[in-house]
């Protein structure tokens, strides 16, 4: 079944600290295929990573 | 074996992480470099323990939770992070999400978020955003994508099981993506 924006959200957060499922990864993709706001999120859960990542290097 | 000036060497490209983990934890600039101070100080004095199963950073990082939560026992801020992850029952990202499980505000596009990358008022914005979670939920959010730590290293380090350390990681994301696109984004 397809999951919803927030089940989508929490595979989004899950999938940058553990490798998904089969069942996760589909249905996932699936939802982001037709959800423009959760594919938004996905680029900007991303770029919080790495902007995470550089501010380590700002004192 | 590397000498112990090599290694100390080595301590300090550590610094800059640390002292940005501290301030977010305590958000006292002075304290928290004496946090570090303290940190090197006991690094230094038990390099020859330090076995290298864990990163360097990771190590380093240990030592600092220590002296922080003696920081903020001593200053009357201790919260107990068992108690307080016991206490979270719900996921905390109702406030986002419909019953129906939509968003409540749509995520908005970015525009280049890239270039947000090169000005240091970003960065600023972004403590101010980490600074709005809630001590725990920061704490995870920093030793994950701050300190490099792993989940499993995580759970370990603060005693809280692994789907807790999942939902605080999800609720730390939302609020961050949230908090940018009203800060910075628009």
């Amino acid at each position: 079944m397809m999951p919803s924006c927030r089940e989508a959200s929490r595979l989004l957060s899950d999938r940058l600290d553990r490798p998904l499922r089969f069942g996760e990864r589909l249905g996932l993709h699936l939802h982001l295929a037709v959800c423009r706001a959760c594919s938004r999120a996905e680029k900007q859960f991303d770029f919080l990573r790495k902007a995470m990542s550089e501010l380590g290097k700002h004192r | 074996m590397p000498t112990r000036k090599a290694d100390s060497a080595e301590l300090e490209q550590h610094r800059g992480h640390l002292l940005k983990f501290a301030m977010l934890q305590v958000r006292d600039r002075a304290a928290a470099e004496d946090l570090v101070q303290d940190t090197f100080a006991a690094a230094v004095a038990a390099l020859e323990r330090f076995e290298g199963r864990a990163s360097l950073r990771t190590w380093l990082t240990r030592i600092l939770l220590n002296k922080i939560a003696d920081h903020l026992r001593a200053s009357g801020r201790h919260v107990s992070i068992d108690a307080h992850a016991a206490e979270d029952e719900t996921d905390g990202v109702e406030a986002f999400f419909q019953a129906n499980g939509r968003h409540v505000e749509t995520p908005q596009a970015w525009d280049n978020p890239e270039a947000a990358l090169s000005q240091s008022r970003f960065f600023g914005v972004l403590e101010r955003c980490v600074e709005g979670l809630s001590q725990t939920a920061a704490r995870v959010f920093l030793l994950r994508e701050l300190m490099g730590f792993s989940v499993e290293e995580i759970c370990k380090e603060l005693c809280i099981s692994e789907s807790n350390c999942f939902v605080l990681l999800h609720r730390s994301r939302i609020r961050l993506r949230a908090c940018l696109e009203k800060k910075w984004f628009t």
